[in-house]
């Protein structure tokens, strides 16, 4: 049963990756006994499942995601939320408050107006309709302070890590909180400016480099020394 | 009556110096404007083109949304100073018909059905036109697609062949296509032998069609590895240089 | 308003019947619809005529003026072609500027016309430079059941047929009218033969029902001497290459029996 890459080869939308008895996993797709890729990414081979570790991608919506959000318009139920994503979201007033609340729009706007950011999570999303998002839950709501990173959405696992490995040390490297949105977007928030900016420089770097290996490693050394350079 | 032009000479060597089945030079750049969610720029011979796409997302005006797929929107245009004779910045009947036969090309290469009630809108702009723009804006455009990480069956390659002082030519430069007998300009898909735009004007044989027309396949197929090149030449670079920096430890 | 939209049970009932070799209207897979021509209904214009194929209905106008040249060819008369979707002829079509669908129709039979140098558009030129015949081929689409380009183009040969051109003398540099018409002389005869795929087998002049579930087209004009003269895949699909040299020969051959449908003489 023929494969046609080895493990983590860099690979283009038409590639064929393997013949024969495989299963067709992330951004790959079947004809017949053929596996190809469909997106421009990392291939992996899992026993006979087949997948593409997309390089770049834009953020579809999933139940239960975690992500932050612009508000963009204000209306009589709630708010429309720019979540980065080809679909535009909602987040209606019931899912702002947890008491029963009488929707009147110069309220709205006072909790929450245009160009605030918030952390939201995902409480639907299916193909008839844009999905909606709730901020009912502790730790979601308005983001007052700190800073916003915009990364692909491709490569938010990586920046979380294995088991949240490489986030972990992030955290503790720079003495910052972090929160990473599915969507794309990373909030940051740390004791001082100096501390948000390494910070933010690390998450790029990982962006930029995902796609290698000895990255944790390389990452660490490079906070470790934006540090010593003050 | 004027002096016609000869096109080849005695050697089947052609007005550029390229012999009958050689291409133009080629040069791809991918992702190359930070405000797209794709982009790609090419140049082939003296076309310069660059191709950009916005989406998938919400359709405006909504009424155009399908239910069931994302819609594809492309426009083909031409810079007023990309061709010898300035050209009106007012849309051309050749640019609506280019748009539509470049959109129908790459339409089967995307996944359109995984993004309902989205748009991806995909904007080809001639910078600089030397016969083939078409051909080349297929080429380009496939890769601002690809860098936007829309799902693809397939890249989409393109090339033109035709007739040009009785011999078959791949890739005719401007002065080719205007005094050529005949151009046909082909889009393909390698990996599924699939044929998504096919035009031809001018006169030829069934026998010299086939011919231009399997020519036209073969110069896709070599422009088809300088694409998957291109786009993964942004990382394997990256991942180069992080190797040599471990290795110099 | 009714849409033309077709039912999900139409289409596959299509797809099936093609598939075992059969349409739904009772046609070969090869075979075209009636076909009537009428031409010379509209004294007003220099030519006319009038497509019937099936239901689809397209009436061609040829209006010959005097005009100027392009720079870049200055022996040479004007060829312009258009083509407009007049809304009676369909729910779908609407009032307004012409749509892609529209203008490549228009350009796909030019170029047919064109590339076949069917009219010598050097005998068009009058005063070199300044003065020439402009002809302007306008196709009128007034019932759309499908396969518009095939009887756009078969209307646009059959009124250039019967195309007259007034007579003129040069007096001081001026063009004067002379009383008295002259045929428009032909040199060569187009036809476009358009085939849609459908589940990979090929039909010809697919109609409206068809052309809603067809995976794309292919239009391929021939000139009298069994030459290409233009080709056009259209359709949000794809075609393999082994089809299209498929099509290219089944076309050849319905070309020839649409042109003697024009042109009774050899």
């Amino acid at each position: 049963m023929p494969v046609f890459f080895e493990n983590r080869d860099i690979v283009t939308p038409g590639d064929l990756l393997a013949e024969g008895n495989f299963e067709a996993g992330r951004n790959t797709y079947r004809v017949d006994s053929k596996i190809y890729a469909c997106k421009l990414g990392l291939v992996e081979y899992k026993g006979r499942i087949v997948n593409v570790v997309a390089l770049n991608t834009f953020y579809i919506p999933s139940v239960g995601d975690l992500v932050i959000g612009k508000i963009v318009e204000v209306n009589l139920h709630g708010w429309n939320v720019d979540i980065n994503s080809p679909y535009l979201a909602t987040l209606r007033a019931s899912e702002a408050f947890n008491k029963p609340y009488k929707p009147q729009k110069n309220e709205l706007s006072e909790i929450l107006d245009i160009g605030d950011l918030v952390q939201a999570k995902i409480i639907a999303f299916d193909r008839t309709r844009n999905p909606l998002l709730t901020i009912r839950e502790p730790g979601l709501g308005k983001i007052t302070h700190g800073q916003i990173v915009k990364v692909s959405p491709a490569k938010i696992p990586r920046i979380i890590g294995r088991k949240g490995s490489m986030i972990s040390i992030l955290k503790k490297e720079t003495h910052c909180n972090i929160t990473v949105g599915q969507n794309g977007l990373i909030h940051i928030s740390g004791r001082n400016a100096e501390d948000e900016r390494i910070a933010v420089l690390a998450i790029k770097k990982i962006e930029l480099e995902a796609h290698t290996s000895g990255l944790t490693d390389r990452v660490t050394e490079m906070i470790i020394k934006e540090r010593g350079v003050k | 009556m004027a002096e016609k032009i000869k096109l080849i000479d005695e050697n089947g060597i052609r007005t550029d110096g390229r012999k009958p089945d050689e291409l133009r030079p080629i040069k791809l750049e991918v992702g190359v404007l930070s405000n797209a969610d794709g982009s790609a720029y090419i140049e082939q011979g003296k076309n310069k083109i660059l191709a950009a796409v916005y989406g998938p997302k919400e359709v405006h005006p909504r009424h155009l949304a399908l239910p069931d797929r994302a819609i594809l929107r492309c426009r083909y245009h031409m810079a007023p100073f990309s061709v010898q004779e300035r050209k009106s910045p007012a849309p051309s009947r050749r640019e609506t018909e280019l748009s539509k036969v470049i959109r129908e090309a790459l339409e089967p290469a995307i996944f359109l059905e995984r993004f309902p009630r989205t748009s991806i809108d995909l904007f080809i702009e001639v910078l600089q036109a030397d016969g083939g723009t078409r051909a080349a804006g297929v080429t380009v455009a496939s890769l601002a697609l690809a860098d936007a990480g829309l799902p693809m069956r397939d890249l989409v390659v393109a090339c033109a062949a035709g007739k040009v002082d009785g011999y078959i030519v791949l890739d005719l430069n401007d002065i080719e296509d205007k005094e050529g007998m005949a151009d046909v300009p082909v889009a393909y898909m390698p990996s599924i032998d699939a044929v998504g735009l096919l035009q031809m004007d001018g006169q030829l044989t069934p026998e010299e069609f086939e011919e231009a027309f399997n020519l036209a396949l073969e110069g896709c197929r070599r422009i088809y590895e300088l694409q998957k090149q291109s786009l993964k030449a942004k990382y394997l670079a990256i991942k180069e240089s992080v190797e040599e920096a471990v290795e110099e430890k | 308003m009714t849409s033309t939209m077709i039912s999900r049970i139409r289409q596959s009932q299509i797809a099936q019947l093609i598939a075992s070799g059969k349409r739904l209207d009772g046609r070969e897979l090869t075979e075209y619809r009636p076909i009537q021509i009428e031409t010379g209904i509209i004294e007003k214009a220099e030519g006319s005529a009038r497509v019937r194929l099936g239901k689809t209905e397209v009436m061609v106008g040829i209006k010959i003026e005097l005009g100027e040249p392009f720079s870049d060819r200055p022996n040479e008369g004007v060829l312009t072609t258009n083509a407009e979707f007049v809304p009676l002829a369909s729910p779908e079509f609407e009032a307004g500027p012409p749509g892609e669908d529209s203008v490549e129709l228009a350009r796909v039979v030019d170029r047919g016309i064109r590339e076949s140098k069917a009219i010598d558009l050097e005998k068009l030129c009058i005063i070199p430079g300044k003065k020439v015949f402009v002809i302007f081929i306008d196709i009128y689409v007034l019932n759309h059941d499908g396969n518009l380009i095939d009887a756009s183009a078969l209307a646009a040969l059959a009124a250039l047929t019967n195309t007259k051109i007034f007579k003129y003398e040069v007096k001081d540099g001026n063009v004067e009218i002379k009383p008295g018409f002259e045929e428009l002389p032909l040199m060569n005869f187009p036809v476009a033969v358009t085939l849609a795929d459908i589940d990979g087998k090929l039909v010809v002049d697919p109609w409206l029902d068809e052309e809603e579930v067809m995976n794309a087209r292919l239009t391929i004009s021939f000139d009298k001497d069994g030459k290409i003269c233009a080709m056009q895949k259209g359709g949000s699909g794809t075609l393999s290459p082994k089809q299209i040299i498929k099509a290219v020969k089944l076309a050849k051959e319905k070309s020839e029996e649409l042109r003697s449908l024009v042109v009774k003489k050899a």
